[in-house]
């Protein structure tokens, strides 16, 4: 059973610049965000997902469009209401290197967001809950909570950075490409914490990438962006398997797939058919389609 | 039949020298590459695949101190080569590709004066020659020649990585080394560059080291495979034993590290090393 959406976008716009030189950065988006479940925004560079990680955490506001939380207007909330969003919705940034602090310890990080999340918490109640915390996100409190982050791996601080999200009572989770600077080996831990994250504590992330196979692992959703617009949504498996718009084709048939040698006859990309699905895809798709129960493409009229 | 390896590593070690202690990055390491052949390194970052590559175009620098063993190019021992060997060796034998290649192109400098640059010095071309040559590179990688007269910022990410990889190949090396060439773009981008330079190595015969986290991506591309963990080259074989047949258990743990787009999603464990 799906939850009431905890944050709804309809029909968001963004440009930058102005006139004949504007880019619509993101164009007429839509899409919701449920307790308990995951969202995967897909595509390439520029395509617009990290646009839309910014308007949902209110670093830019909408030209046209509105942004519900828990069904009513953000800019009909009023300060107290912000102030509940801000704290609500947290973010994961790609680089663990450089979002956390290097002059703090990890007890300090943490001890910061609990002081605004929970103020009701004092003394060794502090301590407990940031030594909770840790734990929740695999890692020895008595090991890590002295320590800077120079001293801790890449992987150990995107822990911390999901300890932090955890801190200020995050009910949304938006993570930009949280696992493409991890070493391999350490994504698929990183990964699996979201999912627990979402599984246990409900919370709904918004999962940024451009990583096809990870989207699959970690997301129920999926939006595929191109050139500002949603080309393709729904349920992530009908959308991996059953690919409508010639886009969404192109990125699945351009995932490294041990299957397929490029000397293979057939799997040869022609780079001028590239050159047109891009161009095509520039195009207004103003036309919804709709595929199945929760799949939908975009077409350009 | 065998074939005389175009490049040879044996016994390669590395260390970076430390004030009380050394990091050994390549531990008795030994590969060949074969002309035309794509040979690859895999493992994950500080497993040493990086330090190998440098000391292949003698690019290491200290603390990095080759301890052991020999690089063969063409039978010549490339630590053996003085200054002037190691300028002639440099770019017409072997050139490198680097992940933020795209960004190592001059600024203020057109594409023609970049190509210039580089067959001057090693040809002696006249400005026309170079030009000349560089429309031939440039159409080589999808690039209209006559953009040759822009600047590198009028191009995006994955077009100045293709116009890096015709400067590399502008003096027709034997070996292009490239240390994940790709990894910095979007995934149908990669996948137009590698098919391309896949296509290039069979018409012009070069050989290519191919440096990736990628697995599946590096059994698409490549012809042998060695994977390494922690300095040492613990597995090598064709794409084929890699991907079908892995018999290090690390290896057998990289495979099951990644999750596939078209395999069951079941919940994947680290692999542990």
């Amino acid at each position: 059973m799906i939850q009431e959406p905890i944050i709804a976008l309809e029909q968001v716009s963004k440009s930058f610049g102005h006139g004949s030189k504007a880019v619509r950065a993101a164009h007429d988006i839509s899409f919701a965000l449920h307790p308990g479940r995951t969202l995967a925004l897909v595509g390439e560079s520029g395509s617009g997902k990290t646009t839309c990680a910014r308007l949902v955490m209110r670093e830019y506001r909408p030209d046209s469009g509105r942004i519900l939380f828990r069904g009513k207007d953000l800019n009909a909330i009023g300060a107290a209401g912000l102030k509940e969003y801000r704290r609500a919705v947290q973010m994961i940034f790609q680089d663990p290197f450089a979002s956390l602090n290097p002059a703090h310890t990890v007890d300090f990080i943490l001890r910061r967001p609990l002081a605004l999340g929970r103020p009701h918490l004092k003394g060794r109640a502090v301590d407990e809950t940031i030594a909770d915390l840790l734990r929740r996100v695999e890692l020895n409190p008595g090991a890590v909570v002295r320590k800077h982050p120079h001293e801790l791996s890449g992987g150990q601080r995107q822990r911390i950075n999901i300890a932090r999200t955890l801190a200020m009572g995050a009910q949304v989770i938006v993570a930009d490409e949280p696992t493409s600077m991890l070493d391999v080996s350490v994504r698929l831990e990183v990964l699996n914490l979201l999912n627990e994250m979402k599984r246990d504590l409900g919370v709904a992330l918004l999962y940024i990438t451009h990583d096809l196979a990870t989207a699959r692992y970690v997301a129920e959703d999926i939006l595929v962006m191109y050139a500002g617009q949603i080309v393709e949504w729904g349920d992530v498996h009908q959308v991996l398997t059953n690919p409508q718009h010639a886009y969404t084709r192109l990125l699945l048939s351009a995932v490294p797939d041990p299957e397929i040698r490029f000397d293979d006859p057939g799997a040869r990309l022609d780079p001028r058919a590239v050159d047109a699905i891009r161009r095509e895809a520039r195009l207004l798709q103003d036309r919804v389609v709709e595929i199945g129960p929760n799949h939908f493409t975009r077409q350009a009229a | 039949m065998t074939v005389n390896p175009l490049l040879s590593v044996q016994n390669l070690t590395i260390d970076y020298i430390g004030a009380e202690t050394d990091f050994r990055a390549a531990d008795d390491v030994s590969f060949d590459i074969a002309p035309g052949e794509v040979f690859g390194l895999a493992g994950e970052s500080g497993c040493g695949k990086s330090t190998i590559a440098y000391a292949i175009n003698r690019l290491h620098k200290p603390p990095a101190l080759i301890r052991r063993g020999r690089i063969l190019f063409e039978g010549q021992d490339v630590l053996d080569l003085d200054d002037r060997a190691l300028r002639e060796f440099r770019w017409h034998k072997v050139a490198m590709v680097f992940q933020s290649a795209m960004n190592s192109l001059n600024p203020v400098l057109r594409v023609e004066a970049q190509f210039h640059d580089l067959l001057k010095r090693h040809r002696g071309y006249s400005k026309a020659q170079s030009r000349e040559r560089a429309a031939e590179m440039l159409r080589l990688v999808d690039i209209p020649p006559e953009r040759m007269r822009d600047y590198p910022h009028q191009f995006s990410g994955g077009m100045r990585q293709r116009i890096v990889i015709a400067i590399c190949m502008a003096l027709d090396p034997k070996l292009v080394v490239m240390d994940e060439p790709t990894t910095a773009l979007d995934v149908v981008v990669q996948r137009e560059i590698l098919q391309r330079i896949d296509e290039l190595r069979r018409s012009r015969g070069f050989s290519v080291l191919f440096i990736t986290h990628d697995l599946g991506l590096m059994v698409q591309f490549c012809d042998r495979i060695g994977i390494m963990l922690r300095g040492n080259l613990v597995e090598q074989g064709t794409s084929d034993q890699i991907y079908h047949r892995p018999q290090h258990d690390y290896t057998k743990q990289l495979w099951a590290s990644f999750p596939s787009l078209h395999g069951h999603p079941a919940r994947l464990e680290r692999a542990s090393g």
